[in-house]
């Protein structure tokens, strides 16, 4: 009898035909929000269709209309004024590094703070967490002079010496956690079995946190993509800027102003909706890791 | 066992540790030396105290620079929380229960996408939508007969720094949104379905329900999107650079400013010292009232 009852009111509700004001309601309410992401869509709708039309129809028939045929020109020509590919490799080659590097430094340090437990570990955390915070700002001049004063001033290396060690503050404190919680048997047994320290890290400690190795790679690695105060700064030849830094450098050209520029931006853009959708899980995972932890 | 676990692990600390000094707190210790100095960036630093600090505590672009870092934490971190959270709740009610998860998920990355991107090319996509002479947003004002409207948006002392305003309001939103919507899973729905029986209105659910349950995560998204206000440079950078007068110029950028190009090493050694000490006292601040308030809670 009861166990029908229950039964009963679990699918009452489905069967139950819904009053048609509400659901006129609840579609009203979809609108609405339908509309309300337009508007925040719009702007990278627009840049996307004036990067597709010619300057000439840009002022004839407006920055709303639809392309009267897709052009790749302008795509074609600020590719080249931005000289697309170098920066594209430069971006890559900064971001990979830096990502690989920091999440390094963070597993060594959390290796030895949650892990290990070494004594004063919370003075030590203490220190890194201090300098998430920390504006960069407060380290660029002097950055700025002992990198050119051991000559790698304008060298992609400088940026993945800087972005690999600041971001490990975050990486450190995040994997510190993460290892806090490490099963104690496993370690215990691992130490029985005859492994060192060094054994432990990369064959138990290493493949059993990998999915937070991987959120922290693709943290950095868009984090380090994403950067332009310290890249304006140290990153002041051509060949070797980033795709921000080149996007934010890039100026038009007399009578392909408004075209040209929606197409730089959208150059800026694209990568981003590619690591998105590529990323999208982990990254969604690990932004609420994140902000928990 | 575990007693001896702690031997033998300091060696993998080492790299990190030797690594930071180099970076961070070297440079960190030199820039608040250099702060006390008169410095062009050559020749030798030549020390005069708290002159620095005495010069910036009497300049108006200093003080314009922090109200408007004040300002920007209303666009950054005041409107885009109050809308995040309004907004998640809805998708969660309404959008979600009748309409399911994908079309939630749908929603939800269509509006954290403006966040994908670096802030300096979402700041460059609105200065060409903010373009006085073609561009759109001209355009449209011009198009349906409101002329009177059109202005040069980021060129003018009264729109510059709403201009920016906006923009970051646009940029910023998707972040507390994705963080509430995490969170709004934790919270029972029960709950909610008897305050609306006993008569409450949405908002007040909202008010008295949703935001204290999910308080831990307001307060990181209140103490980091307010550090971000108050480090914010790009958009500075690519769309007004600080001008015009002093209309839009916030500290990060008063900073470099003497840093590169006037140059005046030992002022923009203080700036950035300034805007550090602010940020480190507002984070152990705002650590400590989460703390508190934890701690009074769970009594």
């Amino acid at each position: 009898m009861a166990s029908e009852a229950i039964a009963l009111e679990k699918h009452a509700p489905r069967k139950q035909m819904v009053p048609r004001h509400i659901l006129a309601t609840r579609y009203l309410s979809l609108l609405l929000l339908a509309v309300l992401l337009a508007g925040v869509l719009f702007p990278l709708v627009v840049i996307t269709l004036n990067s597709f039309k010619t300057e000439d129809e840009y002022f004839r028939s407006g920055p709303l209309s639809i392309p009267e045929r897709f052009s790749l020109d302008n795509v074609r020509a600020v590719w080249e004024r931005l000289d697309y590919t170098v920066k594209l490799r430069n971006s890559f080659i900064i971001s990979i590094t830096t990502a690989v590097a920091g999440v390094t430094i963070s597993l060594l340090n959390a290796f030895a703070l949650g892990i290990g437990k070494i004594k004063g570990r919370a003075f030590f955390l203490i220190f890194f967490v201090m300098a998430i915070t920390l504006p960069q700002e407060s380290l660029a001049y002097p950055l700025y002079y002992m990198f050119k004063e051991v000559g790698l001033y304008d060298s992609r290396w400088s940026i993945v010496i800087i972005f690999a060690v600041l971001h490990s503050a975050f990486g450190t404190y995040l994997l510190t956690s993460v290892f806090a919680a490490f099963p104690d048997e496993i370690l215990d047994a691992a130490v029985i079995d005859g492994c060192n320290k060094v054994q432990l890290l990369l064959r138990i400690v290493v493949p059993i946190n990998w999915p937070s190795l991987s959120v922290l790679f693709v943290f950095f690695f868009i984090w380090t993509w994403n950067e332009f105060f310290l890249p304006l700064i140290f990153l002041i030849s051509n060949a070797n800027q980033t795709v921000p830094l080149a996007v934010a450098m890039f100026q038009g050209q007399r009578g392909a102003a408004a075209t040209f520029q929606s197409t730089a931006a959208l150059l800026g853009v694209l990568p981003c909706i590619l690591f998105f959708i590529l990323f999208q899980r982990t990254l969604s995972k690990g932004i609420v890791a994140g902000s928990i932890k | 066992m575990s007693y001896q676990r702690s031997r033998g692990y300091v060696p993998f600390l080492i790299p990190g540790v030797v690594a930071f000094l180099a970076i961070v707190v070297g440079p960190f210790v030199a820039n608040i030396a250099i702060s006390f100095t008169r410095w062009r960036g050559v020749g030798t630093p030549e020390w005069i105290g708290l002159e620095n600090y005495q010069r910036a505590f009497d300049d108006t672009a200093f003080w314009a620079s922090f109200e408007n870092n004040l300002r920007l934490v209303l666009a950054m971190t005041i409107i885009p929380t109050i809308l995040g959270l309004l907004l998640a709740v809805f998708l969660f009610d309404n959008i979600h229960r009748h309409f399911g998860p994908r079309t939630t998920s749908f929603f939800r990355a269509g509006f954290y996408l403006p966040q994908i991107m670096p802030l300096i090319v979402a700041a460059i996509v609105w200065r060409w939508i903010y373009q006085p002479n073609w561009g759109i947003l001209n355009w449209t004002l011009n198009s349906v007969g409101l002329d009177q409207f059109a202005r040069n948006w980021l060129g003018n002392r009264e729109t510059a720094l709403y201009s920016i305003m906006g923009m970051m309001v646009w940029f910023q939103l998707g972040y507390p949104l994705v963080i509430f919507m995490a969170a709004l899973q934790r919270v029972d729905p029960q709950l909610n379905e008897a305050a609306a029986i006993d008569g409450a209105t949405w908002l007040q659910r909202v008010w008295h329900i949703t935001v204290p349950l999910i308080r831990p995560e307001i307060y990181v998204v209140i103490l980091t999107t307010a550090i971000h206000a108050l480090k914010v440079f790009a958009p500075v950078y690519a769309m007004t650079r600080g001008g015009p007068g002093t209309a839009t110029i916030v500290a990060s950028y008063f900073s470099y400013k003497n840093f590169f190009e006037r140059p005046n090493v030992g002022y923009g050694a203080t700036i950035a010292t300034l805007l550090t000490a602010i940020i480190m006292l507002l984070t152990v601040a705002f650590i400590t009232v989460q703390v508190r308030q934890e701690r009074r809670e769970s009594v």
